[in-house]
């Protein structure tokens, strides 16, 4: 993991000591709320209606035990005892007060985090590879990049306002795990002829109410330039990128109405003048840097051991094996995924007791580090296989072993109607009844990987343009409806999901759900995931029969006294909508 | 007053704006120190070319390019803030020191604000004329939040890993 010198802990100090001020003069009065404000969501604070929330920078998911307990902390001190790890790789606190927030980020400059840029017009925390480092189709390990990144952009004195927010996401592999196309930079790592290292750069992607899918802008910038290329994009784009509209002022507008040609001519032009010159990337830096990413010490081991072997008979535990536990690049280890995703919960809430019990079960298994993943579950990315059973039992014990990752249940939703001022509908009891509908857990193993995306409104927090299903919550004369889209992809390639006709109420979309699937299970080849057969098949059959005849409503989801809808959630008011 | 070079001092321009129904074409120019609009410098060029001290100031939506042929003529090169978020400001400034080389005043006027100072200045702003109703004095703490900074600007043309040697003591 990067570790700070006392450069970046000067900064980061100095930053708790401007803000600190920046807080006092707010509630003295000497500062307006209007010149606080952009200050606050520099600093990753958002008001609400009841609290203010603040989102803590993750920088590319990696956090060490320590750190996670330190978030523990926190959620116990200042906030209701949980706190919601987010598809930017982040965590948010929902229930704060903007007095305790000086305090807050000192805790975190005391084990080397901060919430610097989580929100605001500016370059936001940079997401990556939740299995960087360990994926055995790495081309190179991104984070050293990742983070040179986050400095070069941190106080970037000349990017601090510009028209709207501006994500970076990188990846190192071949296949795209970070969701690089629907970001405002996505870079990929490549190799050329010469087995230099360098990257495409994809501009212009991004979701909420025009998705687009992001557009080559150059095949190879060699490593050493990437950040006069990056800075040239981000130039063009604050002087350039529209402020008269909000819903118009991300990169993809402006790359949309100039054409991507037009766009990488103006950015090449201005790379001219900065193209070599002294922000050129040196070899020592990297090297600096890349030396906090090194290998942990593993030990040399066997493929598999007899005590995974042994217990294979344990229904349980090898159907966790299947989902929950990903190929490593060394033998004998594996990287774990911990669900945060259990019915009835917002999918990525995680108690304090959670997050102290997985930095234990860090420091127990996997050399003390964690990351996040932007399906906003937990990895332990270095356990060895020998280690796998005891480790299930233990993540069992604390709600962080359910087998369902990348499974129908492993839903990324927004906060929805149940919590968002801005929704048309609800996500999360939806999620909870689609939950419901599906629990029988060899039925959806047999189904296999799916994504499914639940957004409440068109603001698209629930990315469900890019859900093998994605969900919308739509407005019908101020009733509550869903369309449904299909065939969305978030990688790998990327693209958008195609409407598949008129919306349907609450009640139905289990029943849609169930109809998509079995089209699925009547069309797949072996071996051929949802998304594949969709390919392949086209989206026409699936339409078809979900309109073959009318959708019934599941008539206990329309009782009001049913419990999964009267329980409603476990918060009891609005805690926050996730958009500036 | 304004903040030039970190202290305090009385401001010898005067800024020219233009009235509504005023044009950039005929407007007189009042004599002494004055800083003009873009426009007018534009369209008084040539009445205005032997003024040596005359100032010009840019909007945020104005190009930098467009002074590029005299930038050095101007004692005085200003950028008005319409709002304070407005960043294409940065970029102007930037652009101005680094890719014209513009040497005299670069100053910030209109929503100028304690807590931009410090990034403004980082950019190339070496004066500003901080809001009237905010207190000058209190602004100018703004110069020094930080005093280091990760990556090159007009101010520093290095970035800290050529500055300094990194990775020591924790
Ligand atoms: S604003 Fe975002 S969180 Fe709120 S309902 Fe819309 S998509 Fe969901």
């Amino acid at each position: 993991m990067y570790r700070y010198d006392q450069f970046d802990h000067q900064l980061t100090a100095e930053r708790v000591a401007q803000f600190s001020d920046q807080v006092r003069r707010r509630l003295s009065g000497e500062l307006a709320e209007d010149e606080f404000r952009i200050l606050r969501l520099q600093n990753g604070v958002y008001m609400q209606i009841h609290a203010y929330m603040m989102r803590i920078a993750v920088p590319y998911g990696m956090v060490s035990a320590k750190q996670m307990r330190m978030l523990a902390s926190i959620a116990r001190k200042y906030d209701r005892g949980y706190g919601h790890f987010s598809t930017r790789q982040n965590i948010q606190f929902n229930w704060l007060k903007l007095q305790d927030v000086p305090a807050i980020l000192a805790d975190l400059a005391s084990v080397e985090m901060h919430a610097n840029q989580t929100s605001g017009n500016c370059i936001r925390n940079i997401t990556s590879d939740e299995f960087a480092g360990v994926a055995h189709d790495e081309i190179i390990d991104p984070r050293p990049y990742a983070e040179i990144l986050r400095q070069w952009s941190t106080f970037h004195p000349e990017f601090g306002y510009l028209p709207r927010k501006f994500k970076f996401s990188i990846t190192g592999a071949t296949q795209d795990r970070a969701a690089i196309s629907i970001n405002d930079i996505g870079l990929e790592a490549v190799k050329n002829a010469q087995g230099e290292i360098g990257f495409r750069v994809l501009v212009g992607g991004g979701l909420g109410r025009t998705p687009i899918i992001g557009s080559e802008i150059a095949a190879f910038v060699p490593w050493q330039h990437i950040i006069t290329y990056a800075e040239s994009i981000v130039r063009v784009f604050n002087e350039y990128g529209r402020r008269d509209n909000l819903y118009k002022a991300r990169i993809k507008i402006l790359v949309k109405a100039i054409g991507i040609d037009e766009f990488r001519r103006q950015v090449e032009e201005e790379w001219k003048f900065s193209k070599d010159g002294p922000s050129t990337i040196t070899q020592a830096e990297l090297d600096r840097v890349a030396a906090c990413f090194t290998a942990p010490a593993y030990e040399s081991l066997p493929q598999e051991d007899a005590a995974v072997a042994q217990q294979h008979n344990n229904k349980a535990f090898s159907n966790w094996l299947k989902r929950n536990v990903k190929p490593h690049k060394v033998a004998g280890y594996a990287a774990v995924v911990l669900s945060l995703k259990n019915s009835g919960i917002a999918p990525g809430d995680a108690t304090a007791e959670q997050m102290d019990a997985a930095a234990e079960l860090a420091d127990k298994f996997s050399f003390g580090e964690l990351r996040i993943t932007h399906m906003q579950n937990l990895v332990l990315a270095d356990v060895k296989r020998s280690d796998l059973f005891a480790l299930w039992e233990e993540a069992k014990a604390q709600g962080l072993a359910t087998p369902n990752i990348g499974l129908l249940t492993d839903v990324i939703c927004c906060p929805g109607g149940d919590f968002c001022t801005l929704a048309n509908a609800r996500s999360i009891t939806l999620a909870k009844a689609i939950d419901e509908r599906f629990d029988n857990i060899d039925y959806l193993h047999d189904i296999g990987e799916i994504d499914l995306n639940i957004s409440g409104c068109v603001n698209a927090c629930g990315h469900h343009h890019v859900g093998h299903i994605g969900i919308l919550g739509v407005d019908k004369s101020g009733e509550e409806w869903y369309q449904v889209s299909i065939g969305g992809s978030k990688g790998s390639p990327a693209n958008i999901g195609k409407i598949i006709g008129r919306s349907f109420s609450f009640a139905q979309i289990p029943e849609v759900i169930a109809r998509l699937l079995q089209v699925y299970v009547r069309e797949r080849k072996t071996d051929e995931r949802f998304i594949d057969t969709l390919r392949r098949s086209g989206i026409d059959p699936f339409v078809e029969y979900v309109y073959a005849t009318p959708v019934v409503e599941d008539e206990k989801l329309l009782l009001p006294d049913y419990d999964l809808i009267k329980q409603g959630t476990p918060y009891d008011t609005p805690y926050y909508s996730p958009r500036f | 007053m304004l903040i030039k070079n970190n202290v305090l001092v009385t401001d010898e321009w005067t800024v020219l704006r233009l009235k509504e129904g005023e044009a950039a074409d005929r407007v007189v120019v009042p004599a002494g120190k004055v800083i003009v609009p873009f426009p007018v410098w534009n369209c008084q060029h040539e009445a205005l070319q032997g003024r040596r001290e005359l100032g010009v100031w840019l909007a945020s939506f104005e190009r930098a390019e467009d002074l590029q042929d005299d930038i050095n003529r101007f004692p005085v090169i200003a950028v008005d803030f319409h709002k304070f978020s407005d960043g294409r400001g940065y970029t102007l400034a930037y652009r101005l020191r680094t890719q014209l080389g513009f040497r005299g005043e670069l100053r910030a006027m209109g929503d100028i604000l304690r807590d931009q100072l410090f990034y403004l200045k980082r950019v190339g702003f070496d004066t500003f004329a901080v809001r009237a109703d905010k207190d000058i004095q209190d602004a100018l703490q703004g110069l020094s939040d930080f005093s280091l900074s990760y990556q090159a600007s007009t101010d520093n043309a290095l970035p800290l890993y050529r500055r300094v040697e990194r990775g020591a003591a924790r």
